[in-house]
């Protein structure tokens, strides 16, 4: 059974500009699914591309089986919730969102009935009449959102949906997002830079860097086991170490820090990356370690992969305390400590101490 | 007000001034009684009243508005295509030639203008047999064609600034061009057609020059009219006549400006 | 930068497109360019008594081919070049002089109204346009009852005792001039307008926080920024004001006399229409060069504009 939504070694060329080099991707009926990445990196093209505003250089986009070739985005069962939202500042609320409606044919009560649920979904009822002037910027956005899923299209494209919103909007209207996209079971991709965003939304993330598709996955699993450097940099905080392996055991590799780190190879994290079966003595790795697996203490205790550091700066965050500290050979590392109720007084500026982490938390990397 | 200096401010002063005394003192002197300008005879509104009963005024103006609103009215139609080729068309074939001969007539000297213009209506009555003498017809042609050039600046200048995102919405949901054109992007440019439009109307209406050459027996314009009174000396009537046209304008000029506040003050 | 544009330079490549170009471009070509080609034949015969008063250039009779080319007209106004190229430097004196002037008055009003508050800007920019949407040829005649003999400032200075014969002031160059600003500087204004409510206040004040006084902040910050309005609007009164016609002929004397004046009088009075378009193609050529340097900038303006607005 072909994937709903399929792009084939889709490729996008400006001249001698590469926006988008053989991008391949399925995507699943009814998925939310996420592009993310920084801005330059060919997603807002990749967009377009399937909304049909560009012409792909190579490679087909199928959608439900039908090939998007020559096909105009008026056509397309496509429809996109614009970034800056591309309300028609002539019409009403209404108007807006019987626009693509009555492009379609329909018309009268069928068509007032329609715009009337579509309003609801949005819990913009009531707003019918209103100009786009007239409405906040979290109204702009639901009636953007409205008028994009109108025609039910097959496929929902979302630019930035969030980008414009403050902090307080943007979290409630991430759930609603879902909720919608739920209750409805359209296909989303979203497109966006910003990664709270993506792993709020999504049921799946494609990461993507300088036109290429990197990793994708499930939020989880881009954060717990990214695939690259450049992934496991992306998503949140991360401290790496560079070592060349000293040795190999059956389930573990040490490499030549000071002191030596050992990283477990048979760990849930590294035991997926079948990589790591052909690592010997002598092969360059990154090793990597998340900031809530590193823990923090004035003294030694002793375990494996404990390093002496100084605490070059820390930030109080309420909930957590973000560390940087600083190795004897110069290594940065940076970790969190939850404020829960301890025994112990938390290290503060200069102070020296020890951290330690598991061998079975550190990720192995290969560039 | 805005931090001013005090030279700057007499110099604004100054310059509207300059702007404004001789029409301020024009229209007070048309409601003066005597025929001189330098001194004053007691009010009286007759200038006025003779103005009204004057045939050939009021004939001259009635043909001056027929011609203004089918020039400006070619006039925006041809601006707008000039407009949309020039901002939405990227580089097409001709475009170095469009470009040039639309942006000439801006900076042409009126008489030159005007007199091509006649020698090739002439010609044109040679070769072709029309256009059949010069009157109506020649003059509106004339206007439409300084007219349109300065259509396209007003309309380009807006169009440059138009938003394409939601021609692309548009087009996502389902229509197609020229629909998209016609539901989505007229309408929101249309403030920019409507003054393009009377721009190329002004300038028909007020044009002396290029109507005055291709002008025929009987078709002789405001302009014309007033300006052969006007080479014999000053004359009330004129004074009368112009106070009405001075106050037209500052009303529709007034009314439009006050409706389009926030767009002028954005500027440029 | 990808360019938005693609989708329609793409999808609207039909007969539709070729038309909105085509469609004003004939039309542009035949009422515009044909006129001065045609212009530019009956510069080169001679003037009849027929009507049309010129000779076909050329055509074919009885004896055959025959042609009426001379170069008599250009002739004449190298002969009698008085009346001819003396209006033509005349015309550009003071046409020059008058964009100056121009400059000098809409320079501070357009750095006023930009410098206003939002409220004062709509107001003051309706006061420029106001005159500017009067028809000149009544503005004209307003400034004829104010500097007659018998007009009106005569009058007030004689009524308050400062002269007793009235000042000369029509028919001199100081009419001209004050003809031109009063008609040409809402046309200065606007794009000193346009260019300085775009510019930064916060360079000025960075300029003033470096130690620059006022006029040194004008020299080397604000007036270079405004350059481009200055060049626009100098070209805008510049071109037009020396094939003025109006102003020399209402308000000037003989030694006022400028192109206009002489083309219309050649046409309308002496009845020399190949005379009066050699006189079109030389007021022509020496436009042509401002004409060339107005459109070159315009294209710079149109580049930099898109920069501004961010390549989209």
């Amino acid at each position: 059974m072909a994937p709903f939504i399929r792009l084939n070694a889709l490729t996008k060329k400006f001249g001698d500009v590469l926006a988008v080099d053989n991008l391949s991707l399925d995507i699943e009926k009814g998925e939310l699914f996420c592009l993310l990445g920084a801005s330059g990196c060919g997603k807002s093209t990749l967009l377009r591309m399937l909304a049909g505003f560009e012409l792909p250089s190579a490679g087909q986009i199928e959608i439900d089986g039908q090939d998007m070739a020559g096909v105009a985005p008026a056509d397309r069962p496509v429809n996109i919730m614009f970034q800056n939202y591309a309300l028609f500042p002539h019409m009403s609320v209404a108007g807006n969102i019987g626009y693509g409606l009555r492009r379609a044919g329909m018309r009268g009560q069928s068509l007032h009935d329609r715009i009337e649920a579509l309003l609801k979904l949005v819990r913009l009822q009531g707003y019918g009449d209103r100009k786009p002037n007239q409405l906040s910027g979290g109204q702009r956005q639901r009636v953007a959102l409205a008028r994009a899923l109108a025609r039910q299209p097959k496929l929902l494209l979302l630019d930035e949906p969030l980008a414009a919103l403050d902090k307080k909007l943007r979290e409630d209207t991430q759930f609603e997002l879902v909720d919608i996209q739920e209750t409805l079971g359209t296909t989303f991709m979203v497109v966006t830079h910003d990664q709270e965003e993506a792993m709020t939304l999504a049921g799946r993330i494609g990461i993507m860097d300088q036109s290429r598709l990197v990793q994708v996955a499930s939020p989880r699993h881009l954060y717990e086991r990214p695939a690259n450097v450049f992934v496991a940099d992306f998503l949140g905080m991360i401290s790496f170490i560079e070592g060349c392996i000293t040795k190999v055991s059956k389930d573990s590799i040490e490499i030549d820090s000071t002191p030596p780190i050992i990283a477990a190879t048979a760990s849930q994290t590294n035991a997926q990356s079948n990589a790591h079966s052909k690592l010997g003595v002598g092969d360059k790795v990154i090793l990597a370690i998340r900031p809530e697996k590193i823990s923090l203490s004035a003294t030694a205790t002793g375990e494996i992969n404990e390093i002496p550091v100084v605490v070059e700066d820390l930030a109080y965050l309420g909930v957590a305390s973000n560390y940087r500290v600083k190795a004897a050979n110069g290594k940065m590392f940076k970790l969190q400590q939850q404020q829960s109720r301890r025994t112990a007084r938390p290290l503060t500026w200069e102070e020296a101490g020890f951290i330690q982490f598991d061998p079975n938390d550190v990720i192995i990397l290969q560039e | 007000m805005g931090r001013m200096s005090f030279p700057v401010l007499c110099m604004g002063i100054l310059g509207f001034g300059i702007l404004y005394v001789p029409m301020a003192v024009m229209i007070a002197f048309s409601f003066n009684a005597g025929k001189l300008v330098s001194v004053w005879a007691g009010f009286s509104t007759k200038w006025y009243a003779s103005l009204i009963t004057n045939e050939q005024l009021l004939n001259a103006f009635g043909l001056s508005l027929f011609i203004a609103f089918w020039a400006a009215t070619i006039a925006t139609f041809f601006g707008l295509l000039i407009a949309i080729a020039f901002v939405r068309f990227g580089n097409f074939r001709g475009r170095l030639m469009l470009s040039g001969l639309s942006s000439a007539p801006l900076v042409m000297p009126e008489v030159v203008t005007g007199l091509s213009l006649l020698l090739l209506f002439i010609g044109m009555e040679a070769t072709l047999g029309w256009p059949s003498g010069r009157g109506v017809d020649t003059i509106i042609i004339a206007h439409a064609t300084f007219g349109m050039c300065f259509a396209a600046v007003v309309i380009q200048a807006r169009l440059r600034d138009f938003d394409l995102s939601i021609e692309e919405a548009a087009c996502d949901l389902g229509a197609r061009q020229p629909f998209v054109f016609l539901s989505v992007t007229l309408p929101v440019i249309a403030p920019a057609v409507i003054a393009a439009w009377l721009l190329a109307f002004t300038l028909s209406f007020d044009d002396l020059v290029i109507a005055s050459f291709v002008s025929g027996p009987g078709s002789s314009t405001l302009p014309i009219v007033v300006f052969s009174k006007v080479r014999l000396g000053v004359t009330p009537e004129i004074n009368a006549l112009a106070s009405i046209m001075i106050a037209l304008v500052a009303v529709s000029v007034s009314a439009v400006a006050f409706a389009m506040r926030r767009r002028i003050v954005r500027g440029g | 930068m990808p360019q938005r544009q693609s989708i329609f330079v793409k999808l609207s490549a039909h007969t539709g497109r070729r038309l909105v170009v085509i469609v004003p471009l004939l039309w542009l070509a035949v009422f515009f360019m044909l006129p001065l080609l045609e212009t530019l034949q009956v510069s080169f015969t001679v003037a009849m008594r027929s009507i049309p008063p010129y000779a076909p250039l050329w055509g074919f009779d009885e004896g055959g081919f025959f042609t009426n080319f001379t170069l008599d007209n250009y002739g004449l106004l190298a002969t009698y070049w008085q009346d001819y190229i003396g209006p033509a430097f005349n015309s550009i004196r003071l046409a020059f002089f008058s964009t100056l002037m121009c400059l000098f008055f809409a320079y501070p009003m357009a750095w006023w109204i930009a410098r206003s508050t939002v409220k004062w800007r709509v107001f003051l920019l309706v006061m420029v346009m106001l005159p500017f949407w009067t028809s000149s040829l009544l503005r004209i005649y307003a400034l004829i009852g104010l500097l007659n003999p018998n007009g009106f400032i005569n009058g007030m200075l004689i009524w308050l005792g400062l002269i007793d014969a009235p000042i000369q002031m029509m028919q001199t160059d100081f009419s001209i001039y004050m003809g031109m600003v009063l008609t040409y500087l809402p046309l200065m204004i606007l794009p000193l307008y346009a260019v300085m409510v775009r510019l930064d206040n916060d360079v000025i004040e960075a300029a003033t926080d470096l130690g620059a006084s006022g006029l040194q902040v004008f020299r080397t910050v604000i007036f270079p920024l405004t350059l481009p309005g200055v060049i626009a609007g100098c070209l805008l009164v510049f071109i037009p004001a020396v094939g003025e016609f109006v102003i020399p002929a209402l308000l000037g004397g003989p030694d006022q006399l400028m192109m206009g004046k002489v083309l219309w009088t050649e046409f309308f009075r002496n009845r020399d229409w190949p005379v009066a378009a050699a006189i079109a193609m030389l007021l022509l050529a020496i436009l042509t060069v401002p004409i060339i340097y107005a459109r070159y900038q315009d294209g710079r303006m149109d580049d930099t504009h898109e920069k501004e607005t961010g390549a989209q």
